[in-house]
């Protein structure tokens, strides 16, 4: 076959990222509700900062695994109403590398943001000061996982018309290892232990759904788009 | 011009939800020829271009590509093939020109043809740089049929081309497709319209034995 791997990658990774652009106000809300809820936890539970810092990192990852959620509903919503999707799926590319390419842009768009923020949130959440290295790296790592599990969710619930509760209810159990990990990470650089171990963990999550969620989520593309 | 034989389509049928929306659709389409769709509402014409898009599985019976069965030479066939359905898959938050831009980057034969000239070609021009939601119908359905100026595709498959489109945009999209007949290729599209092109059969899919014209 003459075509390359890459093939379809930058294409649609580029067209995602100018769509993003064009619709800022709507790609921004998963963040905007982030940040959101965020303050208002100090101020519903306790603004002293020795019980804050207790739960910063699990409520963080909890909210980031939310906001993800929020958005990866959307991710192949309006290609698949205006069709653009069916032409993806008819084209001789092979169907994964495009695929990537719209999870990265979805990435870049949500996960990374979320990432770039949330020193202000831990700071909001008295978060000790160990906690923030970890806490960059473990987001960066897990919202990547999230994106591209989310994204196998989104392909399978694409052609229903009220997906979005069975969307959850699909990918949940897939996020929970990257939220035990992602949490146990700052937690444990908060304790003075070793915060490496559940770090590797996440990135092993990662390398597994770089290379199997692209091919799950053609996969279930062409079951949904198939009835 | 030689008289080869594009696509041959065998005893073609599909299930939808355990009740057959057809069967036995038997049809073949030479290089310069043209093959209408005609059928009631609801009769399957859609189904059927989407089945020859590879986008559905049939039921039952195979589709062949100059002979060839299509699991055999699937990354060929789909090279040469243009779909255009009855969604344009323009995007409204782009523009004409990025939507087209878009398009092209994905199909595998395209000639040296500018987006600029395309847009021009189906009067568009002036309107390149304005977002898709601020054009009509009409103009969605002249991006998508922009990309019939840029194709270097054998097979186009158009989904009810003619929707939306004025009296000057269906004349210009029949001159072109005798264009695209006289260079040896070859269309398929269903429609309700009459049309004034050379070359053209019809097949009809409303009655259930539905025979080439």
């Amino acid at each position: 076959m003459a075509q390359s791997i890459n093939s379809g990658f930058t294409p649609w990774l580029k067209r995602d990222l100018l769509l993003a652009y064009r619709r800022r106000g709507e790609v921004a809300s998963p963040l905007v509700f982030f940040v959101m809820v965020s303050t208002l936890i100090p101020l519903g539970l306790t603004p002293e900062s020795a019980q804050l810092a207790e739960i910063a990192a699990g409520m963080i990852w909890v909210m980031a695994l939310l906001a993800t959620l929020l958005s990866v509903d959307g991710l192949f919503a309006s290609d698949y109403q205006d069709g653009s999707l069916e032409q993806l799926l008819i084209s001789p590319q092979l169907l994964p590398m495009p695929l990537l390419g719209k999870i990265t842009a979805h990435w870049l768009t949500t996960g990374l943001p979320l990432t770039l923020v949330s020193p202000l949130l831990g700071l909001m959440l008295s978060l000790p000061a160990a906690g923030y290295l970890p806490m960059l790296c473990s987001l960066a790592l897990g919202t990547a996982c999230l994106s591209l599990t989310g994204a196998v969710g989104a392909a399978l619930t694409v052609s229903l018309r009220k997906g979005g509760l069975l969307l959850s209810l699909l990918v949940m159990p897939m996020y929970m290892p990257v939220i035990i990990f992602g949490s146990a990470t700052i937690s444990y650089a908060i304790d003075g232990l070793n915060w490496l171990p559940p770090l590797a963990i996440l990135g092993a999550l990662f390398a597994a759904s770089v290379a199997l969620c692209p091919l799950a989520a053609a996969g279930a593309l062409r079951i949904t788009s198939a009835n | 011009m030689s008289q080869s034989t594009l696509l041959k389509v065998d005893n073609l049928a599909f299930e939808r939800d355990d009740s057959c929306l057809f069967e036995n659709i038997n049809l073949s389409l030479n290089s310069g020829e043209i093959l209408q769709i005609e059928g009631a509402n609801g009769s399957g014409k859609t189904t059927l271009l989407r089945l020859l898009t590879t986008a559905l599985q049939p039921s039952a019976g195979g589709i062949l590509y100059k002979g060839v069965a299509l699991s055999q030479c699937r990354y060929q066939y789909l090279s040469n093939m243009l779909y255009i359905g009855h969604q344009p898959a323009v995007k409204l938050t782009l523009t004409a020109e990025e939507n087209l831009r878009w398009m092209v980057a994905s199909s595998a034969k395209i000639n040296q043809l500018s987006i600029d000239e395309a847009l021009d070609g189906v009067g568009l021009s002036g309107y390149s740089d304005i977002p898709c939601y601020a054009l009509s119908a009409g103009q969605h359905r002249r991006v998508a049929l922009a990309r019939l100026l840029i194709s270097e595709a054998e097979l186009w498959y158009l989904d009810e081309p003619f929707t939306a489109i004025d009296k000057q945009g269906v004349s210009f999209l029949e001159a072109r497709l005798q264009e695209h007949l006289h260079r040896g290729g070859a269309v398929l599209l269903s429609s309700h319209q009459d049309l004034a092109i050379d070359n053209l059969r019809k097949y009809s899919l409303s009655s259930q034995a539905g025979q080439t014209q």
